[in-house]
């Protein structure tokens, strides 16, 4: 049950009255471009939540987690350009054809995420620390190239989509508000999903392996397994983000993979709160406006930005969200 | 495929692992005594590179033109140390790792802002200019030798400075005991400014090294710096020793694939797909050659505590 006497319910619940009002506000004040804006908002909400599921929680720092967001991307991108090509993906085993139907292809994508997720993860969580931050930016730099040696699917260029994904013929997403809509709702279930598994003993025994690993292990918990569960869950949740972005943008290229997008990630989660549910949606939301905002001031934006991202790190340990929810009584 | 081809590529093998090695050795000392990540590094490389590029044609020599870049580059990374990271030793990994992406935004705005956006040239001096023949058949590049070379000699130069002198014995006594160090009254912030300083510097000359080969631009350091990366992961973080062997191997395997892969494919399959395939299989090799080395020993070859 909420409880409103927090002031962290109160804080969701203005924050969702805003996102729902936003379209028919912009649109009333003549900001279409907001709604746009927004939908990028929430849809590196969605990727930053899914990051931080194992970064927050699990305490594993993923240096990589764009490489889910570019293969959802890219899994939902070639499935249209075979459409456009009226050619099929694959013709052995079993014959695949291109779709773009986002029934098909935004399942696939969160797939086709996790099931990356499960063979690097597999690898990457035999090490911790340092050499865990490296080897997931060498995989997601290994997809990187990967993606730039697919010659047939426009190499560096990228694909250009021709069409959106379609939903059900009612919902038209070509159309920017519902777009908005469905991206927020997408991001709102998967917030639900995770406070439900969070909660719960599988969220628990991740957390615990966080503090002590070797405690847990003594306890009896495979804690290997519990967190490889973890970052496959991510990385599906991911690779979904990736499918809706490659229809905001109609383009899928791999830049959506580059190690700057990764860090962009990891950005979004410790400037909005690390370890906390709705922060990394108050991150991404900051950074995104504040690159709009620094891009609009001058040329050379990032000279300020890097700056600025050293002086987050330094003196604002709990992010946005530390702020706006007030001190946590169980912490410390 | 023949012995003179394998004798070439095997020299470009050697050539970009003594270039690793100069950036790996950095990495890996400031990781083993600081306990600290510095995505930064590569930004040294682009620097180096920056400003030899800058220098050499001013001073009318390449040889000039890097024996000023390098201190000039030492001192942005002490003063970089002394501003920025200093106050990062102690904090999490995590810290580090978006304090030091924050600076690698800031270092590469700044190149395009004082160089500008299009990349610049670099030529080698005119007397590395031509080729050599190493065994009668085989011309090379007198200049890819003298990157051999000069890579050799630092390697031999860190060997000496960190198992013979004092100096070197301080920076193995800050990897294990930091605070033990101080106690016995050595200037440990002193020592590890020095440290990053060196690191830089080798960073550096990796850029200056790599400049009239590759192109000098925006960004250059950040793919050299995640192929550091992979070599330092698995020769074992923290050791030079292991950072020389990954190094390496590194460059051997990720030339040799280049060479190999396309032309062994095409003795199964037709050689438009074998080229296209060749070139993406040669591009992941050393990533799963990291994969399998992880699988085997996940702390890397050469440890530095085990």
């Amino acid at each position: 049950m909420p409880d409103f006497s927090k002031r962290e319910t109160w804080a969701v619940l203005i924050g969702l009255a805003f996102l729902l009002a936003l379209p028919p506000l912009a649109d009333a004040m003549g900001k279409g471009f907001y709604v746009t804006l927004f939908t990028r908002i929430l849809i590196f909400g969605l990727a930053a939540v899914s990051l931080d599921l194992i970064l927050g929680y699990g305490g594993m720092v993923s240096f990589g987690h764009a490489a889910f967001v570019g293969i959802g991307a890219y899994t939902v991108g070639i499935l249209s350009w075979h459409v456009f090509d009226a050619s099929p993906v694959i013709t052995w085993p079993l014959l695949i054809e291109g779709t773009e139907n986002a029934f098909v292809v935004w399942p696939l994508a969160a797939l086709m995420g996790g099931l990356f997720a499960l063979v690097i993860g597999a690898v990457s969580l035999r090490t911790t620390g340092i050499s865990f931050i490296m080897i997931t930016l060498a995989f997601a730099q290994m997809l990187f190239y990967l993606a730039i040696s697919l010659r047939k699917y426009g190499g560096e260029d990228g694909i250009a989509l021709y069409d959106k994904s379609e939903l059900v013929p009612a919902l038209d997403l070509f159309d920017r508000t519902t777009f908005y809509y469905v991206c927020l709702a997408i991001l709102a279930a998967f917030l639900m999903l995770c406070r439900r598994l969070v909660g719960s003993r599988f969220g628990m025994a991740v957390r615990g392996a966080k503090v002590n690993e070797r405690r847990m292990k003594a306890l009896g918990f495979p804690t290997y397994r519990y967190k490889l569960t973890a970052f496959v869950i991510s990385g599906a949740a991911a690779g979904l983000s990736g499918a809706l972005l490659a229809n905001a943008a109609e383009f899928v290229g791999p830049a959506y993979m580059s190690w700057q997008r990764s860090g962009e990630l990891i950005v979004m989660v410790v400037l909005g709160g690390m370890g906390s549910l709705f922060g990394p949606v108050l991150g991404a939301a900051a950074f995104l406006l504040l690159e709009e905002w620094l891009a609009d001031l001058t040329e050379h934006w990032q000279i300020f930005l890097g700056p600025i991202l050293l002086f987050v790190v330094v003196f604002a340990r709990r992010g946005i969200w530390g702020v706006i929810a007030g001190p946590d009584r169980r912490e410390r | 495929m023949n012995t003179l081809l394998l004798v070439e590529q095997g020299l470009n093998g050697l050539q970009l692992g003594v270039m690793l090695f100069l950036m790996a050795a950095g990495l890996t000392l400031v990781f083993g005594i600081m306990d600290m990540i510095n995505l930064a590094h590569g930004s040294f490389y682009m620097v180096g590179a920056y400003l030899t590029a800058t220098f050499a044609p001013l001073l009318d020599s390449f040889v000039l033109g890097v024996l000023v870049a390098l201190p000039l580059a030492a001192l942005a990374g002490m003063a970089v140390e002394m501003v920025a990271l200093r106050t990062l030793y102690r904090r999490e990994h995590l810290d580090q790792v978006l304090a030091t992406f924050g600076l690698i935004l800031f270092f590469n705005e700044l190149v395009r802002i004082v160089w500008g956006p299009q990349p610049i040239f670099l030529s080698p001096p005119a007397w590395l200019g031509g080729t050599v023949e190493i065994i009668p058949g085989v011309p090379y590049p007198a200049f890819r030798l003298a990157i051999i070379g000069v890579g050799l000699a630092v390697a031999g130069f860190l060997y000496l400075l960190i198992t013979r002198t004092r100096t070197g014995m301080l920076i193995r006594a800050g990897a294990s005991n930091r605070e033990m160090l101080g106690a016995l009254g050595v200037d440990v912030k002193r020592l590890y400014t020095l440290v990053f300083g060196l690191g830089a510097a080798l960073a550096a000359l990796a850029g200056a090294m790599a400049g009239p080969i590759l192109a000098v631009q925006v960004g250059m350091g950040e793919s050299v710096l995640i192929l550091t990366f992979v070599v330092i992961v698995i020769g074992g973080l923290g050791s030079v020793r292991g950072a020389l062997a990954g190094a390496l191997l590194v460059g051997m395997a990720d030339t040799m694939a280049r060479a190999l892969l396309p032309t062994l494919l095409r003795a199964v399959m037709p050689p438009s797909q074998a080229d296209g395939m060749g070139a993406s299989l040669a591009s992941m090799t050393i990533y799963i050659l990291m994969a399998a080395v992880l699988a085997w020993k996940p702390r890397g070859l050469f440890p530095a505590h085990a």
